[in-house]
């Protein structure tokens, strides 16, 4: 069949593109450009899509690179300014997924006649109707919940070579084949914030920051932060120790009050998280309420055991056993609970 | 994967070198060639032919062989020409300024730009009307006294339209005689007449991979009163204005395909600008919401044709094209080789949402009839897949 597969310059996306090639599939590289501002990781440096171009060569395949950073800076890059001026933290991944590599993209895909897009994350698509997405073979690279608000019509039309494969694997062919990208680190964090100015730095420059109280939680200000706005619930990092020595997390931050509030380990864990209806996808039919799933609730976060629940207008997930609070623009994967590893929907915190 | 067979008309991103000009090379390295500063015999033969391939460039451009310096290319000439005339102005206490058009090369505005960044320099960019021709009246508004660099390109490289050079040089003289007149006409040269075409101008660049030479050879014509500044130092070859060993055989693959551009230039361009104009009309006829980007009443190059076509995103027909064997361009890519949205077409007022399905085609020396067949073939049935629901 024919493949266009979407190379970022790193060693996945170039083993998956080799690994198509071999299977006798008619292979199209791409790389996309996403980001025009400084960078110096993840899929959109000059370095990169030199590094994708020269793994395409070496295969022998068509390569092309496709600028699509106006719309990253439209679907990824203002909402996530958008969500810290409100104080909630976005999973920029998971948006970029959503509206660039398995929408825009994938249209394009569509549109030049390619029978399926590939790219080089680790999960895997199985069955036949419904397909289902599944944990990557790798259980400490697993991409599933990056990828968890897929839904029939994408799954049926993409394919990830590598997710089969341990990354130990990915490497050794990348090196057995000779390919430039077989030693090159992981992409690390927000591939459009360089490592230098990080987080604080990027968004300096595109929102206004204000300082906040902090206080715990019957009220009594403890402390201050310089900025309320890159303050996550659930943080432990800067926030101190209490009056009995104990660390001090994050439980709630109120941006428009300018109110930080902390409190000890038990007073973090929460016994559910809401997502909203609107945000919630599902990759085939909907848990119904009273369903038992398993939350995931970051990129590598620990599966917790829970069971959904409806409220007017969202989804609740209720915990088994507490689990740290969720910050509020946080997605949260559901997989099945009696097959682990398959995605069952997705939906973002409250 | 298969190759299809290839339609070429890519020919103002590169040409292919002319077996002419390929045998002219061959010929020159055939057999020892010193350092052209060197005293002994493959010393002197090396300087005897880039004397003669000066004398050649001299000769085409209707100027004395000491105007001419050798360079690496296009945007080495250009940058010679605007920050060496700057600095050389710079050098005597003035304070310079440069005017230059909305739609220059990236070599002259890049230039201009680092000029204006990195010292008293004062740049202006001169508007051009929705045909992509420099504003007259709005460079004679820009124009004074104290105007250091015009720089007014032959012909535009993305959408062929030619300029009115010589009306900028006689409005730059009678507001400023002493401003030079830059012309970088390395996208016209396969096609214009350089002596009577750039006569005027003080500064003019030539690529010679755009007319059939190879790629790393350039030319800087210079006339004018103390010269200009070098921008790299070292033995002080070219008369103090360019130092490095000169490329004697690219001197020599320049001037031959400047010979051959020259002496077979009238029948090309009849011949270029028939092909050109059956592409024009087939491929506006045969594909629905396909627009002219340059309105027929501006003068164009023969050999570019730029089009616009609506609803259809240029990355994705250049990769279908590229797939059937038609070689065109999306007119600006930057260094990642992404496409970029063009400054070109924004100065002539092209809205956004059609400049998304901009495509050049540029045909060339070796450009046949066949080719535009296959393209008129090609191009529609590609446009309609894209076109197509999934």
């Amino acid at each position: 069949m024919r493949v266009l597969v979407a190379m970022s310059g790193g060693v996945d996306s170039s083993v998956a593109a080799a690994l198509l090639v071999e299977q006798g599939h008619d292979v199209v590289g791409a790389t996309l450009k996403l980001w025009g501002g400084p960078s110096d990781s993840g899929c959109c440096s000059v370095a990169d899509v030199d590094d994708a171009r020269r793994v395409a060569q070496q295969l022998g395949i068509e390569h092309h690179v496709f600028n699509l950073s106006e719309e990253f800076d439209r679907h990824v890059v203002t909402p996530y300014v958008e969500a810290h001026v409100q104080g909630r933290t976005p999973n920029p991944c998971i948006e970029c997924n959503r509206s660039i590599k398995f929408d825009r993209l994938l249209e394009r895909s569509d549109r030049l006649g390619f029978d399926r897009l590939a790219t080089g994350h680790h999960a895997r698509v199985t069955g036949g109707d419904p397909l289902r997405l599944r944990r990557g073979a790798d259980m400490d690279k697993d991409q599933s919940y990056v990828l968890s608000m897929l839904g029939q019509d994408q799954l049926r039309r993409v394919v990830f070579p590598v997710g089969e494969m341990a990354k130990s694997d990915v490497r050794a062919h990348a090196a057995r084949l000779g390919l430039r990208t077989a030693g090159k680190p992981d992409s690390q964090d927000v591939c459009f914030i360089g490592s230098v100015e990080g987080r604080q730095g990027f968004l300096g420059r595109r929102m206004e920051f204000h300082p906040a109280g902090v206080v715990n939680a019957v009220g009594e200000a403890v402390g201050t932060v310089d900025a309320v706005e890159l303050v996550t619930v659930g943080q432990r990092r800067g926030m101190g120790h209490g009056s009995d020595g104990a660390r001090r997390y994050v439980v709630a931050v109120d941006v428009p009050a300018r109110r930080v509030t902390v409190g000890s380990a038990a007073e973090v864990m929460v016994s559910s998280v809401t997502l909203p209806l609107p945000t919630v996808t599902w990759v085939d039919r909907p848990l119904l309420p009273g369903a038992r799933a398993v939350a995931q609730v970051s990129a590598h976060g620990r599966p917790a055991a829970c069971t959904v629940a409806a409220e007017v207008g969202a989804l609740i997930v209720r915990f088994d056993v507490p689990q740290r609070a969720v910050a509020p623009g946080q997605s949260v994967a559901l997989y099945d609970d009696a097959d682990p590893d398959a995605v069952v929907g997705a939906g973002i915190a409250a | 994967m298969s190759e299809p067979p290839s339609t070429y008309l890519d020919h103002g991103a590169t040409t292919p070198l002319r077996p002419e000009v390929a045998h002219a090379m061959a010929e020159a390295g055939s057999e020892p060639l010193g350092n052209p500063t060197g005293s002994h015999r493959p010393a002197q033969r090396a300087r005897r032919l880039l004397e003669e391939a000066r004398d050649e460039v001299a000769a085409q451009l209707g100027r004395d062989p000491g105007e001419i310096i050798f360079t690496s290319g296009g945007t080495e000439s250009a940058n010679l020409a605007v920050l060496g005339t700057l600095d050389a102005v710079g050098r005597d206490g003035g304070s310079p300024s440069v005017l230059s058009s909305a739609v220059e090369h990236p070599a002259v505005r890049e230039s201009c730009r680092a000029a204006a960044r990195s010292s008293s320099v004062t740049w202006r960019e001169v508007p051009v009307d929705r045909k992509g021709v420099v504003d007259l009246e709005a460079l004679a508004g820009l124009l004074d006294e104290a105007t250091t660099l015009v720089a007014v390109m032959l012909a535009n490289n993305e959408t062929g339209v030619v300029q009115p050079l010589d009306r900028v040089v006689a409005l730059a003289r009678a507001v400023c005689p002493t401003a030079r007149v830059f012309t970088d006409a390395v996208q016209a040269a396969p096609f214009i007449d350089l002596a009577t075409g750039t006569g005027a101008a003080d500064l003019v660049s030539l690529s010679a991979h755009k007319l059939g030479g190879p790629v790393g050879v350039g030319v800087l014509a210079v006339r004018a009163p103390g010269g200009i500044a070098p921008r790299q130092f070292g033995g002080g070859q070219e008369r103090e204005r360019r130092s490095g060993t000169q490329d004697v055989i690219g001197a020599v693959g320049l001037a031959s395909a400047l010979r051959l551009a020259a002496a077979g230039r009238d029948e090309s361009v009849r011949r270029v600008r028939a092909l050109r104009d059956r592409l024009a009309e087939g491929l506006l006829d045969r594909v629905d919401g396909a627009l002219r980007t340059v309105s027929t009443g501006a003068v164009t190059l023969p050999g570019h044709l730029h089009l616009c076509l609506e609803g259809i995103e240029r990355e994705e027909l250049l990769l279908a094209l590229s797939g059937r064997g038609v070689c065109a361009s999306g007119g600006s890519s930057c260094a990642s080789g992404a496409l970029e949205s063009s400054y070109v077409l924004a100065a002539m007022g092209v809205p956004d949402e059609l400049a998304r399905g901009a495509v050049r085609f540029t045909l060339g020396h070796d450009t046949t009839g066949a080719d535009i067949d296959r393209t008129l073939a090609v191009v529609p049935e590609v446009v309609a897949s894209l076109r197509r629901q999934r």
